[in-house]
């Protein structure tokens, strides 16, 4: 709208705009929350039927607890009961998920974090190949789907003694973590001034002395970025917990889907995904502050 | 400087960890496709390119491959969309934006295969919530899981509602990053909101916008978890995936060398659809500004 309009002109295009921008906003606000509730239904879907028992599910979907069904809390019992006693002792599992997904998402960090700093401060040549290159090579990576790898590594893993073992996965996810290390952090490192490695330097510092006691803290938000996507990918497979263990290691997907194969009951069923996705909602938490504060936003310019 | 003797301190571990992890097990695919490894005979013998030959002629793979590139599409063209959509709106201040956005970024983080394990008891077909919710609006009960056209749905939706979060994600962080100065300009110059869109918001945007929708491209190619605990592939073979089929034919059925050949098939043609995806696109959206790295 020009200033130079006529004033009766104005007035009503403001109008027109107002009751327009009323419309826009309950259209906005429909919207949103039409995908909110999109998004949480399975989530109260799973939740309700936790605390159901026979009658709750086989008349039928039923959704309120005291209206519809009576509550029982017997499918988060059964979390910790025996399965000799209709449970289905999750404790295992998920201790098994945790100190695998932790182990290879610290190694993941470690190798990942000085390969993006070297490819960040140095250059390096391969015949016709520079820091680019290298950096894509890592990235690429993603592009292997699992299951081309799959043979490959229970092969190598029976050949090697590693099959079912926690150690022989950990290997495996370490190769499928690296790469998204490496594409957070290079983009972390290019942002941190070089000036700040060179006054390291000038203290007395090492390279590597440099590297862990300036740079690093620095580039924090990056670190928790890429850990929480580490733990997010880690603690998710379930192609590789599938194909590469299968009595001695029980990680927890494979466990659940093995429990949707077995006819065990909705109730503990619904109560075992809730449990086993938890950690993964609060780290949706933690994520979103990040990405409040555009720290994701350099690392998809890449 | 930074003394460059320390160099290969940094980057060599992890190359040499990616090497012996990903390149060394590839080359060894490239090895047992050549050979007749099987259950009866798990030995590494060199039959040259039979398995290839036997490859081309095998319906049920280009079908899979059918299936997965059709899903794919379906899959990436909805989030996109829905994706681009939701950002656009908790772009700007947005009461309760913090609550939103949250709550959107919840589906990427949790584990594919145990919310599909969720989905199964929601698209049930006599005790689901779903054919009860659809029945209030007196549509009759959709035979989700036993008719192949509503398999095929069922395996979109749960892929659109876990995914979609991540091109939110992805493109609200792009929006979040735009320069201003180019809304300035456009507001100076009178344009609209309609027509700020479409010529400041999508070109600036578009950059991104490739990234993302290759990302989730080669992300969604190696779909397999979902149809593993929904529909194992059925009914049929009508919602089976490349990377299923590779999983039965390689470790159910152990016809190893066989399947090593499909999956070196598989893999080059991923990477040649991947590579001229990525160059027609970038020429579409960007222009002729050349290709773009992701």
């Amino acid at each position: 709208m020009s200033a130079h309009e006529p004033a009766r002109e104005r007035v009503r295009g403001i109008a027109m705009s107002g009751l327009k921008a009323d419309l826009y906003r309950v259209l906005k606000y429909a919207a949103l929350i039409a995908w909110a509730i999109f998004v949480v239904a399975p989530f109260l879907w799973a939740l309700s039927t936790s605390f159901k028992s026979d009658p709750g599910v086989v008349g039928g979907a039923t959704y309120i607890p005291f209206l519809e069904y009576e509550p029982t809390v017997d499918g988060w019992t059964a979390l910790f009961r025996d399965t000799s006693s209709g449970g289905i002792s999750m404790q295992g599992p998920y201790l098994s998920s945790l100190v695998v997904s932790l182990i290879s998402t610290s190694i993941a960090l470690f190798l990942g974090t000085l390969a993006a700093y070297g490819l960040s401060r140095f250059t390096f040549r391969a015949g016709p190949l520079g820091n680019n290159d290298i950096t894509f090579f890592f990235i690429s990576q993603r592009i292997m789907p699992p299951a081309v790898l799959a043979i490959p590594y229970f092969l190598l893993l029976r050949f090697t003694g590693l099959l079912d073992t926690h150690l022989g996965l950990i290997l495996v996810y370490v190769a499928m973590l690296l790469p998204i290390v490496v594409w957070v952090m290079v983009d972390f490192f290019n942002t941190v001034p070089i000036e700040l490695d060179e006054a390291a330097l000038i203290d007395g510092c090492n390279p590597i002395q440099a590297f862990y006691r300036i740079i690093l803290p620095n580039c924090a938000p990056g670190m928790v970025v890429a850990t929480l996507l580490c733990i997010i990918f880690s603690w998710s497979d379930f192609f590789f917990a599938l194909t590469l263990t299968f009595a001695k290691v029980q990680l927890l997907p494979p466990t659940i889907v093995i429990l949707n194969s077995n006819k065990v009951p909705w109730w503990s069923l619904s109560a075992s995904a809730l449990v086993s996705v938890l950690p993964l909602v609060i780290i949706a938490f933690v994520l979103e502050r990040y990405l409040a504060r555009g720290t994701l936003a350099g690392v998809i310019r890449e | 400087m930074l003394d460059s003797r320390y160099k290969h301190i940094f980057l060599l571990p992890a190359l040499l960890a990616l090497v012996a992890i990903i390149i060394f097990p590839l080359i060894y695919t490239v090895r047992l496709s050549l050979s007749g490894w099987d259950v009866n005979f798990p030995e590494l013998d060199y039959i040259g390119w039979d398995n290839y030959a036997r490859a081309i002629t095998d319906g049920r793979f280009w079908d899979s491959m059918g299936t997965l590139y059709l899903m794919v599409l379906f899959c990436i063209v909805f989030e996109y969309l829905l994706g681009f959509g939701l950002a656009l709106l908790l772009w700007k201040d947005v009461r309760a934006g913090r609550f939103f956005r949250v709550l959107f970024i919840v589906p990427m983080c949790v584990t594919p295969v145990v919310m599909a394990v969720v989905w199964r008891t929601i698209f049930h077909e006599t005790l689901g919530p779903l054919n009860d919710v659809l029945s209030w609006f007196g549509i009759p009960a959709v035979p989700w899981l036993s008719k192949s056209g509503p398999a095929f749905a069922a395996v979109v939706i749960i892929d659109v509602w876990q995914w979609t979060s991540f091109m939110f994600i992805l493109l609200l962080a792009g929006l979040m990053s735009l320069p201003r100065e180019p809304y300035e300009a456009a507001q100076i110059d009178g344009a609209g909101p309609i027509r700020t869109f479409v010529h400041v918001t999508f070109p600036l945007m578009a950059p991104i916008t490739l990234g993302a929708l290759i990302i989730r491209l080669i992300e969604s190619s190696k779909l397999m978890e979902t149809i593993y605990a929904l529909t194992s592939g059925g009914p049929g073979s009508s919602t089976e995936t490349t990377s299923y089929l590779l999983y039965i034919r390689g470790l159910r059925e152990f016809q190893i060398g066989y399947t090593a050949s499909l999956s070196i098939i598989y893999l080059a043609i991923m990477i040649i659809a991947l590579t001229i995806f990525a160059r027609s696109m970038s020429r579409l959206m960007i222009g002729r500004q050349g290709p773009v790295r992701v």
